[in-house]
């Protein structure tokens, strides 16, 4: 719990006794029971790494894209598209021409640009603030909707997906996903859970380079696990935050929706061009709900839009314009699809160098599993004692479930990495004498 | 307090093997009745035949959707107006409904200070990481201080919280979030009338609110004794939401004597001040004039929330910039109170946008580019004065009623509360082509100078022949 509920009156009592005069004395305060907030898992890496003076320290909590500087990058696609919109008067008027305009071409990305589900408009689409912003306007709508449900989310998941649904009441319930000992899929678990759920759960599924594992199901695994939803009905909820990162290619990286589609669902789905286009900061994306047909999607984007209306307005138009230029330029949008390769590539070498140094220094435990898992992320099994470790002497910084995001990697610094990992499994292993197991 | 949302279901649309005829609303939440199943309990499944069956049939499962019945929701009131519009194709139409600003030409207008700041940052090339949680730091600084005044003993005694948001709309709804989880009994008091949207975001939010009179039709002033008799009355504890300025639709504002009264009640009835502070700058053309009321609140050691938006003021309605300011009697609480804004926060949008807060940051932070900015905002301000002054002449040469129109030259801002009620409000659009909300508000910054004298004849016909 981070906060007590008192009642109001309470404070009253207490107010009434402090004011004599108009000028009061103590410091009484309203917030007095008001207890400071935990530090967000993910963001308080960040916030410990800047605070941390040396030189050395490494960056490897956020999962956002840097380059072999271990500087942030803004894509030369997104430059090309700024300067392309500078000075282009905003009206008000055209925001929604542009707003559905930047829906489309969202959607085809991740739908395919020949699916009937857009040209037979049986889409309800509105842009979001990134995939953060597309989740909870989700979860607001399933509260609204479907108010007795619950949301199945994959365990592990991205931490702030229990946030999200918690601040918008609906009760969450987890199925299993990831195997410790493989460091891979459990995949027989994940079928047991989805088939012992409720009929008609609405399960969140990542469709590509999962968050935290980097851990996906095959095509196969995913074509069964389509046809057990058809059985079981549930609704499916796709965050998709990392397309393009896992394979590099936009369409191999949508293939577990495309199969979904393939199966008739009707599913719901959050896009997040944080990553893929840079542009964190900017918070665009979109969420899209599958129907029917064209009227519904009308009445069902209507809704949304309403539940957005009273959480902030409208989006930010800087971000939609600048993702409306690149999706719409085919020359801006072909540099995007070669920069978002590259920073796959990128990724992917960043994935062997990790391993080969730390197979190279000798270590006893098994690697494998850096270079299996896919997408920014590494599932690396270190403890949370061998976390604290690595940021305390090696001022290496990652999230207390040893995910580390291979962004942070550089050539200049995955040796001092793979030493620092070498240094606090060694350690643990001495202590406790195990070979491959608990870790 | 006002539930969620009941939902009215319309027919379902056609499906070939789940045939659903037409259903009954139920409040929050759907029942779907079906001629060939029974459901036993809540939970819609419209495939349970199917199952039973045996067999799953991939044709019903593409065609029906358990969003079937989804009602359109109702047209935002105020958006509609500027939709309506659109549709008209008389050369006479004016667009007096949304409170976007507009030159004398009715065009929209891009601040120079904010051209020039694009530009810069342009050039700059800066990178795109998020922002922190709480937003940018830059922006938090310089917005606390636009609003209080840098030597304001709260800000040196770092007793704000402040926090970024998205706009006034995003800001309001932090902190509706935060009374929500720390004060769940208390009660979030509006004007009446209020600004639309106040009411959605509380009623999302699930605070509950009721309303203080505010407006008298008679004087088309304020109802003073009304609204204290209401604030009064509430019980105590209770969170009462003031327009800083300039407020919103009727464009009345207590005077410095009143707004003293106010204060006083609310620290007799130990309430808690709730500014939406929308039009800073734009109610008078300066910015520290409109910010006295909140500043003689913070002055009286008083703790209140207060929100902030730049869409009016620096014209960056699109980018969505704004913040929520706690003010609280340590800085201890307020940083516990920032950190709990950013836990409610996180899981609505991560993080703030960038774009908007950078501007504000550099407009505000550069004296040069501040009082540029100044100067604009005067011209604004300024041109709002000379439609209100024109509207007024002109009432007064066309109405011989003797009717009192000076109410026009009181209001303050860029709204007007007409008086018309709604019907003579249609027949303002209907005969005059004249588009307003139909609670008798008129954008003033849609109004030019060269068509104050229609404008006046609308008015004067709708106020006599129409009731």
């Amino acid at each position: 719990m981070y906060w007590k509920k008192c009642p109001a009156s309470t404070f009253i009592r207490r107010r009434r006794r402090s004011i004599s005069s108009s000028t009061r004395a103590s410091a009484w305060s309203w917030w007095d029971h008001v207890r400071p907030a935990s530090k967000d898992p993910i963001v308080g890496v960040t916030e410990a790494f800047l605070a941390d003076p040396n030189p050395k320290r490494i960056n490897l909590g956020v999962g956002a894209y840097r380059d072999d500087e271990g500087k942030p990058v803004v894509l030369q696609c997104v430059r090309d598209a700024e300067a392309k919109i500078a000075g282009s008067e905003f009206l008000e008027s055209i925001s929604a021409a542009i707003s559905s305009k930047l829906v489309e071409e969202s959607l085809k990305l991740v739908y395919g640009k020949d699916s009937n589900v857009i040209t037979d408009g049986r889409f309800a689409g509105i842009q979001a603030l990134s995939g953060t912003g597309a989740c909870r306007l989700f979860a607001e709508f399933q509260k609204r909707f479907y108010p007795e449900s619950q949301i199945y989310l994959p365990d592990p998941t991205w931490s702030n997906h229990h946030n999200i649904w918690r601040d918008a009441h609906v009760p969450r319930r987890t199925f299993r996903y990831y195997n410790p000992s493989t460091k891979g899929l459990n995949f027989a678990a994940l079928m047991d859970d989805v088939k012992n759920a409720p009929d008609s759960s609405f399960f969140l599924l990542h469709p590509c380079a999962h968050n935290p594992t980097g851990v996906d199901p095959t095509k196969e695994q995913w074509r069964e696990i389509s046809h057990q939803f058809k059985v079981k009905n549930h609704f499916p909820f796709f965050d998709m935050a990392y397309q393009g990162f896992a394979s590099g290619d936009f369409d191999i990286d949508a293939k577990a929706i495309r199969i979904f589609l393939e199966d008739g669902h009707l599913i719901g789905c959050a896009q997040s061009f944080a990553k893929n286009m840079g542009l964190y900061g900017h918070r665009v994306g979109c969420l899209s709900v599958l129907c029917s047909d064209h009227k519904q999607a009308v009445g069902v984007k209507s809704q949304l839009q309403q539940i957005a209306r009273a959480m902030y307005g409208s989006p930010p138009v800087h971000g939609l314009l600048l993702v409306s230029t690149i999706l719409s330029d085919s020359d801006i949008k072909s540099l995007w699809l070669r920069e978002m390769k590259a920073m796959a590539n990128r990724i992917k070498s960043n994935r062997s160098a990790l391993r080969d140094s730390l197979e190279n220094l000798g270590s006893p435990l098994n690697w494998e599993h850096i270079t299996n898992q896919v997408g920014m992320f590494c599932f690396s099994g270190l403890t949370p004692d061998q976390v604290n470790q690595l940021a305390r002497k090696f001022h290496i910084y990652m999230t207390q479930d040893g995910r580390i995001s291979m962004a942070g990697v550089t050539s200049g610094n995955v040796s001092y990495l793979a030493n620092a990992i070498n240094q606090v499994t060694n350690y643990s292993q001495e202590n406790l004498n195990l070979c491959n197991t608990s870790f | 307090m006002a539930s969620l949302l009941s939902v009215s279901l319309t027919s379902a649309s056609p499906s070939p093997s789940a045939s659903l005829s037409t259903q009954e609303s139920h409040k929050g939440k759907l029942k779907l009745r079906n001629s060939g199943l029974s459901f036993t309990n809540e939970k819609i499944n419209p495939f349970a035949n199917e199952k039973s069956s045996g067999r799953i049939s991939m044709v019903a499962a593409v065609n029906a959707s358990r969003f079937d019945g989804i009602a359109m929701a109702p047209p935002d009131p105020i958006l509609g107006v500027s939709e309506a519009f659109k549709a008209d194709t008389s050369e006479l139409k004016l667009n007096l409904g949304v409170g976007a600003y507009r030159t004398e030409e009715l065009q929209p207008y891009v601040l120079n200070v904010v051209k020039k700041v694009e530009n810069l940052m342009l050039e700059r090339g800066e990178n795109k990481e998020y922002l922190p949680i709480e937003g940018l730091a830059a922006f938090n600084k310089v917005t606390a201080e636009l609003l209080f005044g840098a030597d304001n003993p709260v800000i040196k005694e770092q007793k704000v919280a402040t926090v970024q948001g998205l706009s006034g709309t995003g800001s309001l709804r932090l902190a509706a979030a935060l009374i929500e989880r720390y004060f769940p009994e208390a009660k979030v008091l509006i004007s009446s009338p209020t600004w639309g949207n106040h009411k959605n975001i509380f009623n999302d939010a699930r605070v509950p609110w009721s309303e203080y009179r505010y407006y008298d039709p008679k004087t088309v002033g304020l109802d003073f004794e009304g609204m204290i008799a209401d604030i009064k009355a509430a019980p105590e504890g209770s969170f009462v939401l003031l327009h800083g300025c300039a407020h919103n639709p009727t464009g009345i504002d207590p005077i410095p004597e009143q707004w003293e009264k106010i204060a006083d009640l609310i620290q007799e009835k130990n309430h808690i001040p709730f500014f939406d502070v929308a039009y800073q700058g734009f109610a008078s053309g300066s910015l520290d004039a409109d910010a006295a009321s909140v500043r003689l609140f913070a002055a009286r050691g008083m703790e209140l929330f207060v929100a902030q938006s730049y869409s009016k003021n620096l014209g960056l309605y699109s980018e969505r910039i704004g913040a929520m300011n706690v003010v609280c009697t340590s800085a201890g609480a307020a940083a516990r109170v920032k950190s709990q804004l950013k836990r409610i926060a996180r899981p609505m949008y991560s993080n703030p946008p960038i774009h908007g807060a950078r501007i504000v940051a550099n407009v505000v932070g550069d004296p040069a580019l501040f009082n540029e900015w100044k100067a604009e905002m005067e011209m604004m301000a300024g041109r709002i004065k000379n439609v209100r002054q024109k509207l007024y002449d002109s009432l007064c040469a066309k109405d011989k009623s003797g009717k009192d129109w000076s109410f026009i030259l009181e209001q303050i801002g860029m709204f007007s509360f007409t008086g018309l009620n709604q019907t003579q409000s249609e027949n303002m659009t209907n005969k005059w082509h004249v588009y307003m909300t139909k609670d008798g508000r008129i954008s003033l910054a849609g109004l030019s100078l060269a068509k104050c004298e229609y404008l006046a004849d609308a008015i004067i016909d709708s106020f006599h022949n129409v009731s």
